[in-house]
């Protein structure tokens, strides 16, 4: 190494320090500027929204919201969203170092959600899809009694209309604030996957950045297929319960949907400027196939507590 | 089956025992001084009333502890207390047989049924076999080839759930649990015989309901049934490992509380103290209700023991 390399490695070295220790302070700053959390390269919030909230330099996927997503995934102006009014109540009175009540408010005013998740009927490259949306900014994308029944909805809604189902996962796992009605929600969306797979419907889960705990443990798991994001952290338990268990340290790449990939979890993991477009020839490879053959059966248990008429997205207040 | 070791006393028990104590001793010296007779009969009377008003009124976290008794009978002993000749089944059939889960063919009153639940063991030895309850995943795909048995020959299936959850580790990461309990919860959604489910410890999270999905659901008296455990509860919303009692009582995780919201169909009498004070009570009371149950369920076809159990579980949920 002669002189000049090592001032320009030093002039490196310090920039790579000064971008570290580059604070991200204001929210005028943050909405204008964006650091990427894996290369902290600055990006401007524009372009990384135009190249879907994807770092383009080492291709570290943001955490996306219910609402980018459908965006990025439904054709343009095709959602129609499904029981866009349904709120949670409060059936344990839960009260822990705040009501669970005031905790909502609090979840709704920073998400501009009602829920964790968005729920709706869309097209896909001019295909009918059912496609459910969660947002981890909403509450931790937890799954209470709202979340189970939105999805399960919206299952029987592509039931009844033979049409695929898509749900994007993003979710710290059950809403404890809700106890053991939480947990019954992995049971209800998982019973009413059975019958939609009885009757021969295409169901593909996407997994993306983070899904933990019962969402794991029931819809996001059950898919024909399951799609992962990349970098994405996926698993039952988290880290640092794991850690506390079994008293060692992780691999760092533990629970990412790459380790996942190679561990036989998952199908595929599709970076996100791709996942449209997979999921509708996926959908066209399976068109005609299996829904006419076997779904007189099992379509009856549709009925009951179906979905409510579906609403533009615009209508939400 | 049953134990010949005095029940070990709780910490809310400790009143009773000094009290026991005492008692104990003033026996000894019963033969020197006739007189203590008197004294020893109000102290009897006194301890059978704080006993009483004792177990009247437990905290959650009393209940929880309960729950969690060492000398808390176990799965096995249920199964043997059933049927002295019951046949168990090990493995998964794809290379593990997971100790945590425990898996057999029973008769019970003249009714056969598949017989599965979860086993945290006795001794040290025991219990680190048995993972202390916590099942792997092939634990799950164990109890899952015993459902797939179950339907085939239409024997109804009988589930006891005690654990504190499926076991958070690399391996059970690795093996993918989430998607053994999904694909449990999916399966056992739609076999068509009938399923009852008894907690008889504590019924903690995915890894209960993983063979918790059936058309009756019990719990004994002095079971929980929660979707994280306390401490989990309590060190992710208070950040605080002292605050487990606040967690249980904001959870509402006494069976009591689960039959209020509607979870479950039946709560079974313990024994007073827990079910550790007689084990041939609590199995004898917990074989009726589950007799009971079947009976009842064994009159519905295939098509509709299916679809009660799936719309019982469509019915879950607190909205508006």
């Amino acid at each position: 190494m002669d002189l000049k390399d090592w001032f320009a490695s030093r002039q490196k070295r310090r920039e790579i320090q000064e971008v570290i220790t580059q604070p991200l302070t204001t929210e005028e700053y943050c909405a204008l500027w964006k650091q990427c959390f894996q290369c902290r390269e600055l990006l401007y919030t524009r372009d990384l929204r135009t190249n879907l909230d994807v770092c383009p330099k080492c291709d570290y996927h943001f955490r996306i919201g219910a609402l980018d997503r459908i965006e990025q995934l439904a054709d343009e102006n095709s959602f129609e969203e499904l029981d866009a009014d349904m709120r949670s109540s409060d059936p344990l009175n839960f009260f822990d170092t705040e009501a669970y009540t005031k905790r909502q408010d609090e979840a709704s005013r920073k998400s501009g959600l009602r829920e964790a998740v968005l729920t709706g009927l869309c097209k896909i490259e001019g295909q009918t899809a059912a496609l459910g949306c969660m947002d981890f900014g909403h509450f931790g994308g937890s799954m209470g009694s709202v979340v189970g029944e939105k999805v399960t909805r919206l299952t029987e809604a592509a039931l009844e209309r033979k049409s695929p189902l898509i749900v994007v996962c993003s979710s710290g796992g059950a809403r404890m604030q809700e106890g053991i009605l939480s947990l019954m929600q992995m049971a209800k969306t998982s019973s009413v996957l059975k019958t939609f797979n009885d009757a021969g419907g295409l169901y593909i889960s996407i997994l993306s950045e983070p899904t933990f705990g019962g969402v794991t443990a029931s819809f996001a798991m059950l898919g024909d297929f399951i799609i992962a994001e990349p970098g994405a952290r996926i698993g039952f338990a988290g880290r640092r319960v794991i850690e506390q268990t079994i008293r060692q340290k992780l691999p760092a790449d533990f629970q990412t949907a790459e380790y996942l990939l190679k561990h036989g979890q998952v199908d595929m993991v599709v970076s996100r400027n791709k996942l449209k477009e997979t999921l509708a020839r996926l959908i066209t490879f399976h068109q005609g196939a299996g829904t006419s053959a076997n779904a007189n059966n099992s379509s009856e248990n549709s009925n009951g507590q179906g979905s409510s008429e579906p609403k533009p997205l615009g209508a939400r207040n | 089956m049953a134990t010949d070791k005095k029940p070990i006393p709780l910490e809310f028990e400790q009143p009773l025992a000094i009290l026991a104590q005492n008692m104990d001793a003033l026996e000894k010296q019963l033969s020197d001084n006739p007189e203590l007779e008197a004294d020893l009969d109000r102290m009897q009377e006194q301890y059978n009333s704080l006993k009483r008003s004792l177990y009247l009124n437990l905290r959650p976290i009393d209940h929880l502890a309960i729950a969690r008794h060492p000398q808390r009978p176990y799965t096995r002993d249920y199964f043997s207390a059933w049927d002295p000749n019951w046949i168990e089944l090990h493995g998964d059939r794809k290379g593990v047989d997971d100790a945590a889960m425990v898996g057999g063919l029973l008769e019970i009153d003249g009714i056969k049924v598949v017989a599965v639940g979860t086993q945290k063991g006795r001794t040290l030895r025991d219990k680190q076999h048995c993972n202390f309850g916590m099942p792997q995943p092939e634990g799950y795909r164990k109890a899952l080839r015993l459902f797939r048995h179950a339907d085939k020959f239409k024997l109804p299936i009988l589930c006891l759930i005690d654990t504190q959850g499926a076991y958070p580790g690399i391996a059970a990461e690795e093996h993918n649990q989430s998607q053994a309990i999904a694909e449990n919860l999916m399966e056992l959604a739609g076999v068509t015989v009938p399923v009852v489910a008894a907690i008889t410890g504590e019924g903690g999270s995915g890894g209960a309901l993983a063979i918790g999905v059936a058309n009756r659901i019990l719990m004994l008296e002095h079971s929980v049934y929660s979707v994280i455990t306390p401490e989990g509860c309590a060190s992710i919303l208070w950040r605080s490992n002292d605050k487990v009692s606040e967690a249980c009582q904001a959870m509402k995780m006494t069976a009591k509380e689960i039959l209020q919201l509607g979870v479950i169909d039946q709560v079974i009498k313990e024994p007073l103290g827990g079910a550790h004070h007689d084990y041939q009570a609590v199995a004898a009371n917990l074989k009726a209700a589950i007799v009971l149950q079947l009976q009842e369920l064994l009159k519905l076809s295939p098509k509709e023991v299916r679809q009660h159990r799936q719309d019982k579980f469509r019915a879950f949920g607190s909205f508006r």
